[in-house]
């Protein structure tokens, strides 16, 4: 496994099964009285956050404490940066501080890269979300939440069926679960306008569709991105009308799924634009567990890359 | 313990090894007077096939079941720094749970001692034993914590630098302890 986890395609194939493999037997943590585990103590993993993100930081920060790691939370507003601090100087900084693990979320792709490969910092980086590049750890809890109800948590999800819906072109977490879904043996279609189909998709290892009603019948999974408000002034659809009409999630396009196909949604939602509440609230929707999948897989990222970083350090 | 067992010799076969589960279970038994509060805990990997044959010989004998789990202590040892992260196994508490149950964890070879170390730690986060005891197929001598084993297969002199390979066929399709190195 790489000694950084800054893009999903940094997985192979059995990195992701192990991963996935030793976040459900942490899973199994949360249902004792105690819900932590001695793994981590004395080690400092910095939740780096230079954009806002209540759900993803507030999940590293329950894994990280979860695995009796010290937690350090820098967010950008209120601190140096918005004194105008280089990313090189903040960096620097928590070096000195000894951090273990940064988990870095940045408004600029390749944000994450960066710090990890300047050689400002020995600690390992791991990429909570860069600009509209990846997002590998949304991507494993999106592959853990699959492979839990689609194969028994086993293995990995051969011959299943993904269709990823909605802004492709300014979605981080759409690049990274096609790369992990398809190291993972998935098939995905990504749908959405082709205004916001990104340049380039041809090359991507997915199928492309337009029509959502074409590409949901038989699928196991279809997953609804969040239309982003400031998109809407841009021009990319005529209308949210036009849009929830073509591309919303409603009661009778969920039910072209496959039986036990499920409904998921990385947040937050926009309830009534990219998915009606009825399906999110349904029978055959995830989106709550999503969260829980989120702080395990997470605990699992943080106990390998820690794990390895040692293990490295040692040897040379 | 300086004496030293010569490499590739097969110390106990597999009908050495069903006979000590046999006697491991009436000893348990003989100290717990009965079965009425015990519950068997296997420690990842081979403790547990053991666990499991300890337990269903003290059913065998009492006649009442006896719970029997498994507990993987990976997440709990010190020398994460030394090896790094390993694959996790499952840890499976009966739905009796341990609080005021007399705990025998099971594990397949006594060495240093911080494996049982970790388990002690492991069992303290799922709730409060009555009674911890301690199980093992071989005590290979060179401890570093001060910890001992209640009951013991059998005492295996060794110099540290050996290896002793304990094979259970649940896992590995042989039941036998073989010294090498």
């Amino acid at each position: 496994m790489n000694k950084h986890l800054l893009s999903a395609a940094d997985l192979t194939r059995d990195d992701a099964v192990a991963i996935l493999d030793t976040a459900v037997e942490l899973a199994r943590v949360s249902d004792r009285t105690v819900k932590k585990l001695p793994t981590l103590r004395g080690r400092t993993v910095v939740n780096l956050f230079f954009e806002d993100s209540t759900r993803t930081r507030i999940s590293f920060e329950a894994a990280a404490k979860r695995l009796s790691a010290d937690v350090i939370t820098f967010s950008a507003k209120g601190s140096s940066v918005s004194k105008g601090e280089s990313l090189k100087d903040t960096a620097l900084t928590l070096e000195a501080m000894g951090a273990d693990a940064i988990v870095v979320r940045h408004g600029a792709s390749g944000a994450p890269h960066r710090l990890a490969h300047s050689g400002w910092i020995d600690g390992v980086v791991v990429n909570a979300g860069d600009g509209t590049h990846e997002h590998p750890t949304q991507a494993l809890l999106d592959a853990y939440t699959l492979r839990h109800h689609l194969s028994s948590d086993e293995g990995a999800l051969d011959g299943r069926h993904v269709v990823i819906v909605g802004d492709v072109l300014h979605s981080r977490v759409a690049r990274s679960n096609v790369l992990l879904l398809h190291t993972l043996g998935a098939r995905v279609t990504l749908v959405a306008p082709p205004t916001l189909m990104p340049v380039g998709v041809e090359s991507w290892p997915c199928g492309i569709s337009y029509d959502l009603d074409a590409a949901l019948p038989g699928a196991d999974a279809v997953m609804m991105l969040r239309v982003q408000a400031e998109r809407m002034n841009a021009a990319y659809f005529p209308s949210a009308n036009e849009y929830s009409r073509r591309y919303g999630l409603d009661v009778r396009r969920s039910d072209l799924l496959a039986d036990g196909g499920i409904v998921m949604h990385p947040g937050p939602m926009n309830r009534g634009m990219e998915i009606t509440a009825e399906v999110a609230d349904g029978p055959r929707s995830v989106i709550v567990e999503q969260v829980t999948n989120g702080v395990h897989v997470r605990m699992a990222v943080l106990y390998r890359l820690l794990g390895a970083a040692d293990v490295i350090g040692e040897a040379s | 313990m300086a004496a030293r067992t010569p490499p590739g010799v097969r110390v106990l076969d597999a009908d050495d090894i069903s006979r000590i589960v046999s006697r491991i279970a009436h000893e348990i038994l003989e100290h717990a007077q009965g079965a009425h509060d015990v519950i068997v805990l296997g420690i990842q990997t081979r403790g547990v096939p053991l666990a499991q044959r300890i337990a269903s010989r003290m059913t065998q004998i009492e006649g009442v079941p006896v719970p029997v789990g498994s507990l993987d202590i990976t997440m709990y040892r010190d020398d994460l720094r030394l090896r790094g992260a390993r694959p996790l196994h499952a840890t499976e508490v009966p739905s009796e749970g341990v609080d005021g149950r007399l705990v025998v964890l099971v594990d397949d070879v006594l060495f240093s001692g911080r494996t049982v170390r970790a388990a002690l730690d492991a069992i303290n986060d799922i709730g409060r034993p009555r009674a911890v005891q301690l199980a093992v197929l071989v005590d290979r001598g060179h401890r570093e914590l001060p910890l001992r084993a209640d009951y013991v297969g059998k005492n295996i002199p060794t110099s540290r630098d050996q290896a002793v390979r304990v094979r259970i066929h649940e896992l590995d399709g042989v039941d036998e302890v073989v010294v090498e190195g």
